[in-house]
């Protein structure tokens, strides 16, 4: 379609400019994201609210940046965790092979195999409760991160577990062992950064799936509560009152797909540079 | 082959019983009851509802009870939608999820195959770059977004098509399509990567040069190997299409099944959810085999029987 390079920059300025808007949307909106003012409630984009007012007259660029803040910190932290149990669920798997490696794998097929909106409904059910004492957003955060991390380990697990399995059998692992090094000492500075150009692209593209899992999460009324907002609970607003004012819903919605569309880029651009096995 | 078939549907008997068990064991050990209100329940009033539903004996009497009916194909009643057992409710809303699944599965299949082969076919043209661009938008698009789209322009907008309910064929359209958005885009990136890479292959070249029509060519040599890729795929795509279609049936306010999945576990509907995880755990085992009997029959490098002596 286009080159490696300039998806990779397009994706890169997509994602900055978000990043900028989420850092900077108060002070560009000229108010908080939970200042209410009933009486400019509901209007579409003026010059004093760029993106209009929802229904108790709050910024919608307040409420988009906010929106951001929360679905990139909830994204970065699943994948982060999924990342994290993969690699050494994975690496363990894969560099002790055999039985082990056999038990293991039979786990993740089951984790697998049960559907993943139950699971996901479930631990943030569990975690809801378990973490009564929390702030209400550092909860709804933690469960939402915990949740998805758990879903998504376990793709990382088994690519981890196939490039791990392959490298064990390469010369340079032997010749590591005759020099007499230590397992971990092997696993951490030989076969980690042999593997380690796959697992990113792989991390880079969670990140988009952990974004999209989050504001779906939300717009079902899972996820984030007000008055916090993330992009899914927006979408979700917007959509009961899209008939009469559509900027609720048009505006979320780019947001969302603009990030999306610049994450999936930017893997992409990752993978032509990062991924041997899909290099054309 | 028909003992081959016995077998695989044998298996599923113990892989149910498991996800039986895991969703029986994780929803006792989530807090909260079903008989939880804002008011609490007088005791003797809770009491009695616990021994209506069998809910009063210990975890493994409620445990060998649920197995115990679940091998008579009983499913028991539902708490929350009282005076209705979990078979009937089934029995509405299942046939609904999996009309919308499989016209979703049929636009995805042929539209995806479609652009990706025409994609593929053509690389580095308008077609390609078009499509590809499309594939982006469409593989990083949520389905509240398309629906929104959707919703906004043909229903709202051009007044073409009913924007919500389920009551004829034409109320069936927007679902679906939104359903099928994101797969679709998926499948024609697969088909697209996969043609272009097969149109490289010695045998293509052969065939060409044996004087083959471009269009036969493509149909029986090019399409029939690229698809294989696509195959690998069609398990994931019909759990997910069949599954997955709570945010649609939201939006198009939509009787099926994906509500169920969420209102049953925050209202700890326990017969609910199990009998909602074990029809889609059937589901996805049924798409996996029909998976490896399509394999075999696409490539017949792969038997499926093993040979008799």
């Amino acid at each position: 379609m286009i080159g490696s390079r300039s998806a990779g920059v397009l994706g890169a300025l997509l994602l900055g400019a978000l990043l900028c808007v989420a850092l900077a949307g108060d002070r560009l909106a000229g108010q908080r994201f939970d200042a209410q003012d009933a009486a400019h409630a509901l209007e579409p984009p003026s010059r004093a609210h760029w993106l209009g007012t929802d229904a108790l007259g709050r910024d919608q660029l307040a409420r988009i940046a906010e929106g951001a803040r929360v679905s990139l910190l909830v994204a970065v932290g699943a994948t982060a965790l999924a990342l994290a149990i993969g690699l050494c669920y994975g690496g363990i798997a894969g560099w002790l092979g055999g039985r082990v490696d056999g038990a293991m794998m039979r786990v993740v097929d089951v984790v697998y195999a049960l559907p993943d909106v139950l699971v996901i409904v479930l631990l943030i059910e569990v975690l809801q409760v378990t973490l009564a004492g929390v702030p209400d957003i550092a909860r709804r955060v933690a469960a939402l991160v915990a949740a998805l991390g758990f879903v998504g380990w376990v793709g990382v697990a088994r690519l981890v577990r196939a490039l791990v399995l392959q490298a064990r059998e390469e010369t340079w692992v032997e010749s590591a062992r005759a020099l007499g090094l230590r397992n971990r000492r092997i696993l951490v500075r030989h076969v980690l950064p042999n593997i380690a150009g796959p697992v990113l692209v792989a991390a880079a593209f969670q990140i988009p799936a952990a974004i999209l899992a989050e504001s779906t999460l939300s717009f079902i009324g899972l996820g984030i509560q007000p008055p916090f907002s993330s992009w899914g609970t927006l979408a979700s607003d917007g959509f009961e009152a899209m008939r009469s004012y559509p900027h609720l819903i048009l505006f979320p919605c780019l947001a969302i797909l603009l990030a999306l569309l610049g994450f999936h880029l930017l893997g992409e651009a990752l993978r032509a540079r990062l991924d041997p096995r899909r290099r054309a | 082959m028909i003992r081959w078939l016995a077998g695989r549907v044998l298996v599923f008997v113990p892989v149910l019983w498991v996800v039986a068990t895991l969703t029986f064991a994780l929803l006792r050990f989530l807090p909260g009851g079903p008989f939880d209100r804002e008011k609490t329940l007088p005791p003797e009033i809770l009491r009695n509802l616990e021994r209506r539903y069998a809910l009063d004996g210990t975890l493994a009497e409620q445990y060998a009870d649920y197995l115990g009916r679940l091998a008579r194909f009983d499913l028991g009643p539902s708490y929350k939608y009282v005076g209705r057992d979990v078979s009937d409710i089934l029995a509405d809303a299942l046939p609904v999820s999996v009309q919308l699944g499989l016209l979703a599965l049929a636009i995805a299949l042929g539209g995806g195959v479609a652009l990706g082969l025409a994609a593929g076919a053509r690389r580095g043209s308008g077609i390609d770059r078009g499509v590809g661009l499309a594939t982006l938008v469409g593989v990083s698009a949520p389905s509240f977004v398309i629906g929104a789209g959707l919703i906004l322009g043909v229903a709202l907008g051009l007044d073409w098509l009913p924007a919500g309910l389920w009551e004829s064929p034409a109320f069936a359209v927007l679902p679906a399509l939104t359903l099928a958005a994101l797969p679709l885009a998926y499948i024609a990136q697969l088909t697209r990567a996969q043609v272009a890479a097969v149109m490289d292959q010695d045998y293509v070249r052969t065939a060409r040069a044996k004087g083959v029509p471009e269009g036969r060519v493509r149909r029986h040599h090019v399409l029939r190997n690229a698809l294989l890729a696509v195959l690998t795929y069609f398990g994931p795509l019909l759990a997910m299409l069949l599954t997955g279609s709570f945010v649609v049936e939201k939006i198009y306010a939509i009787p099926g099944m994906g509500r169920f999945f969420v209102t049953a576990v925050t209202n700890r509907d326990y017969p609910l959810v199990l009998g909602v995880t074990l029809v889609y755990a059937a589901l996805v085992l049924v798409a996996n085999l029909l998976v490896d009997l399509l394999y075999a029959w696409l490539d017949p490098r792969i038997r499926v029987a093993p040979d008799r002596r």
